[in-house]
């Protein structure tokens, strides 16, 4: 199309635009040294910004540690023992609707807010701590003319030394450690509105005595506990029930202490088997010469593996003197088990059977025996509302109680 | 007099209260850290409980695993590879139970009760009780996908444990983004 020698100059005039200088156009220079001094201003604010978001990382450190050292130190505005001071509760509310087989028997139809439980403990230091709990039964305390209704009493107050990770003592009053809801018995950790009854006429829970205690923890899930305690106080009025015989260290007889000791395994989870010892030199504290002392032996196993729970539980007194013996009061004795199963987190239910006896030395027919049944709904872990049926069998001319009862419960 | 005697015997045949705290931490986190006992321990980091940890005030560490919050704004960890260890605390009855433990992929690999304060309950410290937690991870529900068995007389210090387990994972979670083996 072209000549060679056209296609040559035509070739040289577009070299020589293309290799034209940019800056040869009037300005460019200046605009480029003004892009580098921007350049240059944005490299000196990245810089910047980086040193200031070191700086404010390093003061956010600073601030945080001295937060963190502040909480350890437990400085806020409360006073030194409010840091260390903690308080719970826990309560049960029942309904009971129950009818009373004994020929001209009075039925139980009551509403009872049974317990009203206050926690305290503080911290003294690391080594000793008080505990206590304070307990206001059946709502209201009051003397009327039929007696008093309602009982007003310090459940436990003890102080508690930490001698090292493996043992522990105590003293003041404290629960026994005897059982299994002895010393567990807020209501969101059982089954049932009442506690079951055998762990009520034969351990008379919520048993508590005054005096000394050592725990040591083994290892390999092995506990044992021993205690120095006041002891119970029956009486041939009562025909020597144990229950009847609790005086709750208010201003107690005290001529004739009581010796507990307790082996615990619970090396297993879910598991825990235990057996307990108690002995008291005289039963009535020197008030009876036809009575003199008391053993108790008990022994329980709790499992609870994934939705099956069971609980088994035996106790046995022996009562030495010739006045127990002649009511048959001599022996006392209990057992009762226990199969539940917490098909979800909320719902769970149980069935129980039980069988004890307040006169079992004689051959006089004085058992009693009762069936339980029911479910324990948790809305929260702590909050439980139990509804259960009961069938008693009682010996005859006793009050025979069957039907239902229904109970609110809560601890935190 | 006789039964002071024999507590106060019996006192010095066990080892000393509390050998030393902050050294059983350290034992642990060097055990967990794959480290050699007189190794430094690595620098730890610190999770802060912002974002997705507390979305639109409804934190998820309160509403799903606590029910309390977190008592500080952040909390430290130490990483080695995949594995993130926490040492974290919890109330059970009244008093802080201090629990190391250790994740990996999602999924818990060792639980320990580093200093346990509560006068009842201590039995959670067992290694049988806390074995149970080895290998267990989070549910959508932030619950564990497995179940505890608990122990007798010690279920509040069972349910702390078993919130701080869940807490720990979904920290690892947020860090690593769990995953699985």
């Amino acid at each position: 199309m072209f000549k060679p020698t056209t296609r040559t100059v035509i070739s040289l005039l577009l070299l020589s635009s293309l290799a034209a200088p940019a800056w040869a156009e009037p300005g460019m220079e200046e605009r480029i040294k003004a892009m580098e001094l921007r350049l240059q201003a944005l490299e000196n604010e990245n810089r910047n910004l980086k040193e200031q978001a070191t700086r404010t990382e390093q003061k956010v450190e600073v601030a945080g540690n001295q937060m963190e050292k502040i909480a350890s130190q437990g400085t806020s505005s409360k006073a030194a023992w409010a840091e260390k001071t903690t308080f719970g509760s826990y309560g049960e509310l029942h309904l009971n609707k129950l009818k009373n087989r004994k020929t001209g028997g009075v039925n139980r139809d009551e509403l009872d807010f049974h317990r009203f439980v206050l926690f305290m403990g503080h911290e003294f230091d690391d080594r000793t701590r008080f505990f206590s709990e304070l307990e206001v039964e059946h709502a209201v305390s009051k003397d009327t003319a039929a007696g008093s209704t309602g009982v007003v009493a310090v459940e436990q107050a003890y102080i508690d030394f930490a001698l090292n990770d493996m043992l522990s003592a105590k003293a003041g009053i404290m629960l026994m450690p005897i059982g299994i809801i002895s010393e567990t018995h807020e209501p969101p950790t059982f089954y049932g509105v009442e506690r079951n009854p055998v762990e009520t006429s034969i351990i008379p829970t919520t048993w508590r005595e005054g005096g000394v205690a050592l725990t040591a923890k083994m290892g390999n899930g092995f506990t044992v506990d021993g205690a120095i305690t006041s002891g119970l106080s029956t009486t041939a009025a009562r025909s020597y029930a144990v229950r009847d015989g609790r005086l709750s260290v208010a201003s107690a007889t005290a001529k004739a202490p009581a010796y507990t000791a307790r082996l615990k395994w619970s090396g297993m989870p879910g598991v825990e088997v235990a057996g307990a010892l108690h002995r008291q030199s005289d039963i009535t504290q020197g008030a009876d010469a036809t009575a003199g002392a008391a053993t108790l032996y008990e022994a329980h196993a709790v499992v609870n593996k994934g939705a099956f729970g069971l609980r088994a539980l035996y106790a046995s007194w022996s009562l030495n003197g010739s006045g127990p013996k002649a009511v048959g009061a001599d022996k006392q004795n209990g057992w009762y088990v226990e199969p539940s199963w917490r098909f979800s987190e909320q719902w769970g239910v149980f069935a129980r059977r039980s069988n004890w006896d307040n006169k079992a030395g004689d051959a006089a027919n004085s058992r009693f025996g009762q069936t339980d049944m029911g479910v324990n709904f948790w809305p929260h872990p702590d909050v439980v509302v139990k509804l259960d049926y009961q069938n008693q069998q009682s010996p005859a001319g006793l009050d025979e109680f069957d039907g239902f009862n229904l109970g609110l419960g809560y601890q935190f | 007099m006789a039964v002071l005697r024999i507590i106060f015997l019996l006192a010095l045949a066990f080892p000393a209260w509390g050998a030393n705290q902050e050294a059983e931490i350290t034992r642990f986190l060097n055990e967990a850290l794959s480290q050699m006992p007189s190794a430094p321990l690595p620098a730890a980091e610190a999770l802060w409980i912002v974002g997705d940890l507390q979305p639109a005030g409804r934190c998820v560490v309160r509403r799903a695993i606590l029910e309390h919050d977190y008592p500080a704004a952040r909390v430290r960890y130490w990483r080695a590879g995949l594995r993130t260890v926490w040492v974290l605390d919890e109330v059970g009855k009244e008093m802080p139970i201090t629990v190391g433990i250790a994740i990996e992929r999602g999924a818990v690999q060792h639980v320990r009760v580093l200093v346990y304060r509560e006068t009842r309950g201590w039995e959670v410290k067992s290694p049988a009780f806390t074995a149970q937690f080895t290998g267990t991870r989070l549910t959508a529900e932030q619950r564990l996908d497995r179940h505890i068995d608990g122990i007798s007389g010690a279920t509040l210090s069972v349910r702390a444990l078993n919130k701080l387990a869940r807490l720990a994972l979904l920290f690892d979670r947020h860090i690593t983004g769990g995953g699985k083996p």
